[in-house]
């Protein structure tokens, strides 16, 4: 009540506080004049621990929205994963992990799928990586013309930005429809290859940003040529940026499943590389969706959904390790 | 005998009209200083000596530079071997990050010395010649990263020789270094004359009568008057020259 109405409940609370405080000061010193002065030393006193306790207050309501926000989504997360790892675990055999799905035996095995992540990340990473990094050495090295530079780089931004399912329309129209590629690895890894090229050429962009000017211009001033200052300083300077942002790359396409739907389809069956290049393939999380909407077997999925989590977790591990080992050479 | 033989030197960075009608003869195996005010024009025209202008965006150069019978600007001018022949030194130190050894090597690795003793060889030579050896021949192999500010420009004078070049070319290159340092360099400069052609900006003018025997005076894009640097500082014959190396302006 005294702070609403700060007029009269100020004063109220001064001559309160002189009241106490004075009292034991002229007790004290026994002098009107210097009880004045402690009359208004008080109120400033009272005045700075009425600042500094509203401050308190506020402070500690938004400490505490902090940490209930923080606590909010740490216990989300814990439950998510507690829940896909409580359903999915009991169903991780070794049969389930080395084995294929059988009618006839009535079993159920995700081993051409494990397969055909790995194949899928092969294949589009082996198409991406050369591709996307050396353009982004063309963009931040040689391209002289800064209209196009930006030009690009807007197309970039824009293409990171578009949903999944989007490339996965336009791989199908064109790899399957147009160029007559049959839906498998192949057509679905080429579909994330234009899906993750920005990234990687924005990441690897980032890392040669990174470089200083100068190391350039020492490399030149001492004749050497621009290919080879790329290749001795410039690069070895930003390889672990680079690798990062693959990694992070990794990351993405493990765990596409819009994109792959239409362009490398859903096949369960075993299949070796080159067949399964061009014949339908279902990765784990394509899997993961056939299993939980058209087989109707939930817990499949929630194991599929734990071997998913297993590996993007350590994904992001090596990219975080390859990550600090780049701030550790910068110092 | 001259080592630059320059001829109506313009250039434009865009629009700006940065360096009017050049005429200089720069002599070969002397010292030289470019001096004048910031922004008159004396570091771009260091950098149009080894055609580190090419770096910049938008610059349009035209006249005559020859470095010896060579026109450096002719079309099919080879612009990195020009570069081994005029080295530089920059006002920063830029060491790479990686050892010594590697730093100095750098040169020599670009143009295809590759055996282990032929480069020792030269590491060592390039630290002696620029004064370092003593300092850094028990940690080669650590990276020059480590070393202080007066070492790593030192280090930087060195992976310049390392390509064995005719002209040196220092851009400020002791600004921004101690006293101390400093003074290394300039005793070092004097030394590397008998076998190079020295070419230095400098904002000090105690450095460039210290150092320098000849220097250059530039004033808004303008060579004002160019002399032996007793000449210029005790006799100068334009009045600018005369107002900036007393200390009238700057």
């Amino acid at each position: 009540m005294e702070n609403k109405q700060p007029k009269k409940g100020g004063s109220v609370s001064f001559s309160r506080v002189t009241a106490k405080q004075g009292a034991g000061a002229s007790a004290q010193v026994g002098s009107g004049q210097v009880a004045a002065n402690v009359h208004t030393y008080a109120a400033a006193e009272k005045m700075s621990q009425h600042t500094s306790t509203a401050r308190k207050v506020k402070s500690g309501i938004l400490k505490g929205l902090v940490y209930a926000s923080g606590a909010i989504v740490c216990t989300v997360l814990l439950l998510i994963i507690g829940y896909i790892f409580a359903r999915g675990i009991p169903g991780i055999t070794a049969e389930f992990l080395t084995t294929q799905s059988s009618y006839v035996q009535d079993t159920i095995g995700i081993l051409p799928n494990i397969l055909n992540t790995l194949y899928i990340v092969l294949v589009a990473m082996a198409i991406v990586i050369p591709l996307g990094v050396c353009a982004a050495i063309y963009l931040n090295e040689y391209a002289t013309n800064k209209k196009i530079v930006r030009l690009i780089g807007f197309a970039v931004e824009t293409l990171t930005g578009i949903p999944s399912v989007i490339f996965g329309l336009v791989g199908m129209l064109f790899f399957i429809q147009m160029l007559g590629l049959q839906a498998g690895i192949l057509a679905g890894g080429l579909t994330l290859v234009v899906m993750v090229l920005p990234t990687i050429i924005s990441n690897t962009l980032e890392s040669l940003k990174t470089v200083p000017n100068a190391y350039r211009e020492g490399a030149l001033a001492l004749g050497s040529g621009k290919w080879h200052m790329i290749r001795t300083v410039v690069l070895p300077n930003s390889i672990n940026g680079i690798i990062t942002g693959c990694i992070l790359a990794v990351g993405r396409i493990v765990g596409e499943s819009a994109a792959l739907l239409y362009t490398a389809g859903f096949g369960l069956i075993l299949n070796s590389f080159m067949t399964a290049l061009q014949s339908s393939s279902a990765t784990l999380t394509v899997a993961l969706y056939v299993y939980a909407t058209e087989r109707g077997e939930i817990d499949v999925a929630f194991s599929v959904a734990t071997i998913l989590m297993v590996l993007t977790l350590l994904l992001n591990i090596a990219a975080n390790l390859s990550a600090s080992k780049l701030g550790h050479k910068e110092k | 005998m001259n080592a630059f033989e320059i001829e109506n030197l313009n250039l434009w960075y865009g629009e700006h009209h940065a360096l009017h009608d050049i005429c200089i003869n720069i002599p070969a195996n002397q010292v030289t200083a470019l001096i004048g005010p910031s922004g008159c024009g004396k570091s771009t025209f260091l950098k149009v000596l080894n055609r580190m202008q090419d770096l910049v965006e938008g610059v349009r150069i035209e006249g005559k530079v020859m470095f010896g019978d060579q026109d450096i600007y002719a079309p099919k001018t080879d612009v990195d071997q020009l570069r081994t022949r005029v080295g530089m030194v920059f006002q920063k130190a830029n060491p790479f990050p990686m050892s010594i050894y590697d730093n100095i090597a750098y040169g020599p690795r670009v143009h295809g010395i590759k055996k282990k003793d032929e480069l020792d060889a030269i590491v060592e030579e390039s630290l002696k010649g620029a004064a370092l050896w003593d300092e850094v021949k028990d940690r080669l192999k650590r990276s020059a990263l480590g070393l202080s500010g007066g070492q790593q420009q030192r280090l930087c004078i060195a992976r310049a020789l390392a390509v064995k070049p005719e002209v040196l070319l220092m851009d400020e290159s002791t600004s921004a270094l101690d006293p101390i340092s400093t003074g290394q360099i300039e005793d070092l400069v004097g030394v590397l004359k008998r076998d190079y052609t020295v070419i230095m900006v400098t904002h000090n003018m105690q450095q460039a009568v210290r150092v320098s025997d000849y220097a250059a005076f530039f004033l808004l894009g303008d060579l004002v008057e160019f002399a032996k640097t007793d000449d210029l500082f005790n006799r100068p014959l334009d009045k600018r020259t005369a107002d900036y190396v007393s200390g009238r302006f700057g």
